[in-house]
C-alpha cells in the first residue's frame, strides 16, 4: 500500500528489501562482535520487534548504521560529532520513567517498559535534515506520539507540547558547561504533536536506540530540523502557552519555535537551499518540509513561514 | 654547545625537521582518507582539519618573534618564512577543499556564499590577503620592496589571523571554546609584540638622551 501523500522516489534510490535485511544482518553480526569487545559501552544491540510500516517504508537509500551511530549532535555528551558515541556509555537507560503532565485529565508517570508496550512498534524510514545542512536516512522504530497523548487525555487548553530531556551532569558530562540552557527543552504545537508522522521513537535499525542517538526514548519529527527532535526524554508537558526552547534561548534570531525544513529561509549565517546527504558527494537540493510537504504543509496554511521560522 | 646559536649544518637539519613536521597533519589526513577513516562526513572533516592547521601554523609563525625575544635564540627567526608558507599551504588546501569537494565548482553558489555569508566573506578575504605575503616571501622580493615596505606589508598577517579567528567563530553553531582559544593566543601574541615595541622605543629614547 502506498499512501497518497508519500512522494515518489526513483527506484534507483530504493534499497531492495532483501538487500536491506542482508546488510542489517551483517551489521548486527558486526555489532555483536564489537559489543563483546566493548562490553559496557554504548552499543546496545538489544533487538526490538516491530513491523515495517509499508506506508513509510519506501524511501531513499539508508545511511549506514555506523554513520547514524557515530556522527551525532548530542551536546549533553559533547559538542563534537564523534564525542557522543565515545561518552554515551555513562548514560543509564534503566530504570527510566517519562512523566506526562500539564493540561491533561490523566497525568501519569510511564515506566519505559510500559511505554514500549503501549502501542504496536512500527519501523519507519525517515529523512533527517540537520540545521547544519547535512542529512541522513534512518529506519526508526516507534509509534506516533498521538498514541501516548491520547492516554492522558489533553484538555482543550492543551495547545502546545513541551519535551524535557534528562538533566544529570554525572551521566551527561556535556552539561557541566552551559553551552545551552539545561535541561534541553523542545516543543511542538499540539496539532504537530498529534500528526501521524511525529514519532515517539525507541529504536533504529531493528534495535533499541544507541545511547548517543537519544536512548531510551526520543522524538523524531521528520519535517523539522533535527534539533526539534528531543532526545532522552523524561518529561512531556502539555501547555497553554508556547514554550521557549533551549535553542530559541541560545539564538532567538537563528532558531525559531517552528524550525520547519525550508530551503527558502536561510539560517542567518548559512544557506539552507542545499544539503549534503551523508555518503554522497554532490549536494542535493533541500525539499520544503524535508519532502513531507504533502502531509504537513496544511498545518501551516496562512502562516508567514519567513517570520515563523 | 650553546643552544642559542646554531651553525649552518644544525640549522639545515632543523629546517628539514620542521619541514617534515609541518607536513605531518597532511600525511595523517591522507592516511585517514586512504583507510576510509574520516567518519560519516569526510568533506566536513577535511575542511575543518585544513582550516585548523592553517590557523595553528599562522599562530605558530606569529609566535616566532616573541619567542626569539624571550629566549634570545636568533635562529628561530630563520624558521619564520617556512612556517608562514606552510600556513599558506594549508590555507590553499582549505580553500581547494571548499572549491572542489564542498561546492564542486558551483560558481554561483560560491559567489553567493562570499557575498552573503559573513564567515565566508571574512575567510575568503583572509585567504586573498595571504597571497601577496606568500608571493613576497623570497629574499629577492624582500630586497625589491625594501625592508620598511616589506615589513609594513607583512604586518597584514595580524589582520589575516584575526580574520581567520573571526571566520572560525562565526561558523560554529554554539560552542565557541575553540575559536576563543585561538583568539586568546592571538591576543597574547599581539600584546607581546606591542610590549617589545614599546620597550625598544623606550630603549632608543634613553640612548638618544645620553
Amino acid at each position: 500500500m502506498k499512501l497518497p501523500g508519500i512522494p515518489a522516489i526513483p527506484a534507483s534510490e530504493i534499497t531492495p528489501r532483501e538487500l536491506f535485511y542482508q546488510r542489517r544482518h551483517f551489521m548486527q553480526l558486526a555489532l555483536g562482535g564489537s559489543a563483546a569487545l566493548l562490553a559496557g559501552t554504548a552499543v546496545g544491540g538489544e533487538k526490538l520487534a516491530s513491523s515495517l510500516s509499508e506506508a513509510y517504508g519506501l524511501t531513499d537509500k539508508l545511511t549506514p548504521l555506523e554513520d547514524v551511530s557515530q556522527y551525532n549532535n548530542f551536546y549533553e555528551f559533547d559538542t563534537s560529532k564523534e564525542g557522543p558515541a565515545k561518552m554515551a556509555g555513562r548514560l543509564k537507560t534503566r530504570p527510566w520513567t517519562v512523566s506526562v503532565e500539564g493540561e491533561v485529565r490523566k497525568p501519569k508517570q510511564f515506566a519505559i517498559e510500559d511505554l514500549l508496550k503501549l502501542a504496536p512498534m512500527q519501523e519507519r524510514i525517515y529523512r533527517l535534515r540537520c540545521v547544519e545542512a547535512w542529512s541522513m536516512v534512518i529506519p526508526w522504530l516507534g509509534y506516533p506520539l498521538a498514541e501516548l497523548l491520547k492516554q492522558v487525555e489533553p484538555t482543550s487548553d492543551a495547545r502546545y507540547v513541551e519535551f524535557v530531556s534528562l538533566q544529570d551532569p554525572e551521566q551527561l558530562p556535556g552539561q557541566r558547561r552551559a553551552v545551552l540552557e539545561w535541561p534541553y527543552r523542545e516543543g511542538l504545537r499540539i496539532d504537530e504533536a498529534m500528526h501521524p508522522l511525529a514519532l515517539l521513537t525507541f529504536g533504529l535499525y531493528g534495535e533499541v536506540l544507541p545511547n548517543q542517538n537519544g536512548a531510551p526514548v526520543r522524538m523524531v519529527v521528520p519535517w523539522k530540523y533535527g534539533f526539534k527532535s528531543a532526545k532522552s526524554i523524561v518529561k512531556i508537558r502539555l501547555l497553554k502557552q508556547q514554550p521557549t526552547t533551549s535553542w530559541m534561548q541560545a539564538g532567538p534570531n537563528e532558531y525559531g519555535f517552528y524550525a520547519n525544513v525550508n530551503p527558502e529561509v536561510d539560517h542567518p549565517r548559512w544557506s539552507q537551499a542545499k544539503e549534503r546527504r551523508l555518503g554522497e558527494f554532490l549536494k542535493r537540493p533541500t525539499l520544503p518540509f524535508n519532502g513531507y510537504a504533502e502531509q504537513v504543509a496544511g498545518l501551516y496554511a496562512g502562516m508567514d513561514l519567513t517570520k515563523n521560522f | 654547545m650553546n643552544w642559542k646559536t646554531l651553525d649552518d649544518t644544525q640549522l639545515r637539519r632543523l629546517k628539514a625537521l620542521v619541514f617534515l613536521t609541518a607536513l605531518l597533519p597532511l600525511a595523517l589526513l591522507m592516511a585517514a582518507a586512504w583507510q576510509d577513516n574520516l567518519g560519516a562526513n569526510p568533506i566536513e572533516k577535511i575542511t575543518h582539519n585544513t582550516g585548523y592547521w592553517t590557523l595553528t601554523l599562522l599562530l605558530i609563525s606569529l609566535g616566532v618573534t616573541p619567542l626569539r625575544q624571550l629566549s634570545g635564540a636568533n635562529w628561530l627567526f630563520r624558521l619564520r618564512r617556512m612556517l608562514g608558507l606552510f600556513a599558506f599551504f594549508y590555507a590553499c588546501l582549505h580553500f581547494l577543499t571548499y572549491l572542489v569537494l564542498d561546492q564542486f565548482f558551483d560558481w554561483s553558489a560560491i559567489a553567493k556564499d562570499i557575498l552573503k555569508r559573513p564567515y565566508i566573506t571574512v575567510g575568503f578575504a583572509a585567504f586573498v590577503l595571504l597571497i601577496p605575503l606568500a608571493v613576497t616571501s623570497t629574499n629577492a622580493m624582500q630586497r625589491r620592496l625594501g625592508g620598511k615596505n616589506w615589513k609594513r606589508l607583512h604586518s597584514l598577517v595580524y589582520l589575516i589571523a584575526s580574520a581567520g579567528v573571526v571566520h572560525f567563530a562565526w561558523l560554529v553553531k554554539k560552542d565557541l571554546s575553540r575559536p576563543l582559544l585561538f583568539g586568546g593566543i592571538l591576543a597574547l601574541l599581539l600584546a607581546l609584540r606591542w610590549f617589545y615595541k614599546l620597550k625598544s622605543a623606550r630603549l632608543r629614547r634613553s640612548y638618544s638622551s645620553v
